[in-house]
């Protein structure tokens, strides 16, 4: 696979509180149209740096841009999706969804037409009308994922989506993440720290290392799909990334 | 707060707003406030007065009789209502009831059966305390974690020793956190039982005082009042986190 | 709860319903004071003055105080406590004074309150006010402050401007515990209106307490503070359902399962 252009380019992006040096002069290039996913042990730092990206954090030093722009705070252009969902608990499954056009000022025909296409697009038809606490871990994930799809962003931020949610939905959610990654032409980066998890969905890893936080190794791997998804985990290359990885990683937990 | 890069300390306005009295008692506005520092002085020469010292340990004796017999009935009956789901309901209405009733309209009641002195005094200060201590003990001992009870089971605890070295410790929190909102509650209650019955401690105090508009031994009496009322509640506020530690990790 | 469940719970309720009255009723049959009347004749004395209306006029005087001091309360409690919540400066200047006056034994304030403003409403309202404030300003400003930040920053995520952030995350979030500290203030005012009517000068349902009590009239007495009893508790269990239907679901759903 040739890289292609950068949606999002990270370049010597520092980021301190007070003493503590948390992203040390790190830069990264995100292929548009691709996923990457930024893989590492708790506290290295990548949960930041997709903040950093977002907009909700300012970075220290550094700059990033998303398609050629350079960011100085949230924007259109970019969608979050959140670990622990953030939900409104007083909003209706269609109003959660389309909260983010809802703030946009966007008419409310319009937005909830919006809306209640991505609701059918994550498998959650009927359940326009129910609230946060009538779904349970992936469903509510699925409308977090719905919102940030329906405000059609060039670039989704996930971080650890999948975290709180089961083992059997959260592969699911992985298969469809990839059928998501091939249909929409959207960027998506990719937080997690399941080694598996990252090689099965990742067009691009970005191994992060802590203390403070800096590109280890930048991994492609070329797994092809196009045998099925099931085949993906028996393939001889998945299985050496996947080890290779926790080669590198291993020394640096605990 | 943060002032040129020097955090404030969190109580540190009220010193403004001491300086904001002085001024307007300063400007003479009005009879009913004097300046701070009057009535500073008056609360040094006073809190040395016999009336003042008797006043203080009338009140302190009977609000420590009240808060201890709220004590030791709360927290045995909030464990038995954890543990008897019988008792339980059949307590629990009543303990709301008395929880969020208005309990100074009970207090004309206790002056009839028990006089007008330190003996109703105290019922009201133990009536005010005692519902809110009884509540959080039987919270406490209903979110025990059932496997810490299933451990002493399986390692042969006798239930009276699973009473002491599990169910009280484990509840200790919670039954903590009753204790504060109680004790506040019985400092409460005891000013109200004194005002309502106005012979008594710091009660007749204020009765003497707005009389004769001695406003400066007013507010002295006041600010002694709520500064006591204020570092019993932080203290108790300060134990409470003391043993917070475990009540996340349970 | 299946259907046994609910019968018993209500058998139960019932029943620890009987065994109090009926000791109260043991009691005054002893009688175990001169000034302790049995439930029965409490009761008796309560459906009188229900029917010649002499307690209907007491609540109405009774509750006039009450209604105008909550209303102050929980708009200036719920403007103070938002504005304290979201502003730095005005938490460290008026935060103490609420954790204060939350501490402290307010009704001492009263004999200053009546030389201020004399025995009439404005006296009564203001005690309501002072009972029922602090709990309320400090519901308020610690629910504006702990509103989740995942949500704020969702929202800003989303481009939402500081309006939309406060009136559509921050308020809504807050909400629950803003009508909890409403219900505590209310309890709290009620404390407030009896003190009142009993220490200022005897008006409504206050006058009856003391006056049947001067005429030894033990049975209205006992009767009165029953009713007061018995309308606070309703109220407050009115409102307590009321929390639960507007805000269902509500404290669920931050959870991660």
């Amino acid at each position: 696979m040739p890289v292609t252009d950068s949606a999002v380019s990270v370049r010597n992006v520092s980021k301190s509180y007070g003493q503590v040096e948390a992203l040390r002069d790190l830069s990264l290039e995100f292929p548009r149209g691709q996923l990457t996913s930024l893989l590492g042990p708790s506290g290295c730092g990548k949960t930041t740096l997709l903040k950093i990206i977002a907009g909700l954090l300012p970075a220290s030093s550094g700059t990033i841009e998303v398609g050629g722009k350079a960011v100085v705070g949230p924007g259109p252009d970019r969608a979050f999706v959140f670990q622990d969902f953030a939900l409104l608990p007083w909003a209706s499954v269609i109003r959660n969804v389309a909260f983010g056009l809802e703030l946009r000022g966007v008419a409310r025909s319009e937005r909830e037409a919006k809306a209640e296409k991505y609701i059918r697009e994550v498998g959650l038809a009927g359940f326009e009308k129910s609230f946060p606490h009538e779904l349970s871990g992936g469903m509510r994930q699925r409308v977090g994922l719905a919102r940030a799809l329906s405000v059609d962003a060039q670039v989704l931020l996930l971080d650890e989506p999948f975290s709180a949610v089961d083992e059997q939905t959260r592969r699911k959610f992985q298969e469809d993440l990839i059928a998501l990654v091939q249909n929409e032409n959207k960027t998506f980066i990719f937080v997690t720290h399941s080694i598996e998890e990252a090689v099965y969905v990742s067009d691009q890893i970005a191994i992060l290392l802590p203390r403070p936080s800096r590109v280890h190794e930048i991994i492609r791997p070329s797994i092809s799909r196009a045998q099925g998804l099931g085949s993906i985990r028996r393939d001889p290359e998945y299985l050496d990334i996947v080890d290779e990885i926790w080669a590198s990683l291993r020394s640096y937990v605990e | 707060m943060t002032i040129h890069g020097y955090k404030l300390p969190m109580m540190s306005s009220l010193l403004v707003w001491g300086l904001l009295w002085e001024i307007v008692g300063q400007l003479d506005l009005t009879f009913f406030v004097p300046p701070l520092s009057e009535v500073l002085v008056t609360l040094f020469g006073l809190v040395q007065t016999p009336a003042f010292l008797r006043a203080l340990s009338t009140t302190a004796y009977a609000f420590w009789v009240g808060v201890i017999s709220a004590i030791v009935i709360g927290i045995p009956v909030g464990i038995l209502m954890g543990k008897s789901r019988l008792l339980d309901e059949l307590l629990l209405p009543w303990v709301n009831i008395f929880l969020s009733a208005p309990l100074t309209a009970l207090v004309p009641v206790l002056m009839v059966l028990f006089g007008f002195g330190t003996k109703t005094i105290i019922i009201t200060t133990a009536l005010f305390a005692v519902w809110i201590i009884i509540l959080n003990a039987r919270a406490g001992v209903r979110n025990i974690n059932r496997s810490l009870v299933e451990m002493s089971r399986s390692f042969g605890a006798s239930p009276l020793d699973a009473f002491f070295k599990i169910y009280f410790w484990a509840a200790l929190p919670e039954i903590l956190g009753g204790v504060r909102i109680g004790v506040i509650r019985a400092v409460k209650g005891v000013i109200i039982g004194q005002l309502l019955i106005s012979i008594v401690g710091f009660g007749a105090l204020f009765e003497l005082y707005s009389s004769n508009f001695l406003m400066a031994e007013f507010w002295a009496v006041l600010i002694v009042l709520f500064a006591l009322a204020f570092t019993l509640s932080e203290f108790l506020a300060f134990l409470e986190r003391k043993v917070a530690y475990y009540a996340a990790s349970r | 709860m299946d259907r046994y469940q609910s019968h018993r719970s209500l058998l139960l309720k019932l029943l620890s319903a009987v065994l109090v009255f009926g000791a109260w009723e043991v009691a005054g049959r002893i009688p175990v004071s001169y000034a302790f009347p049995t439930f029965l004749e409490s009761m008796a004395a309560l459906a009188r003055m229900t029917f010649d209306g002499t307690i209907f006029v007491a609540y109405a005087e009774t509750l006039k105080p009450l209604l105008i001091g909550i209303v102050i309360s929980a708009i200036v409690g719920i403007g103070m406590g938002l504005w304290i919540g979201l502003n730095l400066k005005s938490e460290w200047l008026f935060s103490p004074i609420f954790v204060v006056m939350q501490a402290a034994p307010l009704a001492a304030l009263i004999p200053i309150l009546v030389m201020i403003y004399g025995i009439g409403l404005t006296s009564k309202v203001f005690v309501v006010c002072i009972m029922a404030m602090p709990v309320i300003v400090l519901n308020t400003s610690g629910a504006v402050r702990n509103t989740p930040a995942s949500l704020t920053q969702m929202a800003t995520s989303f481009l939402a401007k500081d309006r939309d952030i406060l009136l559509k995350v921050i308020i809504p979030a807050a909400s629950p515990i803003i009508f909890s500290g409403l219900r505590l203030g209310v309890s709290a005012g009620f404390i407030g209106a009896i003190l009142s009517e009993l220490k200022i000068t005897p008006t409504g349902v206050g006058d009856i307490i003391t006056y049947s009590r001067s005429i030894a009239d033990y049975e209205s007495m006992y009767a009165a503070i029953f009713s007061i009893i018995l309308l606070a508790v309703l109220f407050l269990n009115l409102l307590e359902k009321l929390e639960s239907y507007l805000f269902e679901g509500n404290d669920r759903g931050y959870v991660s399962d």
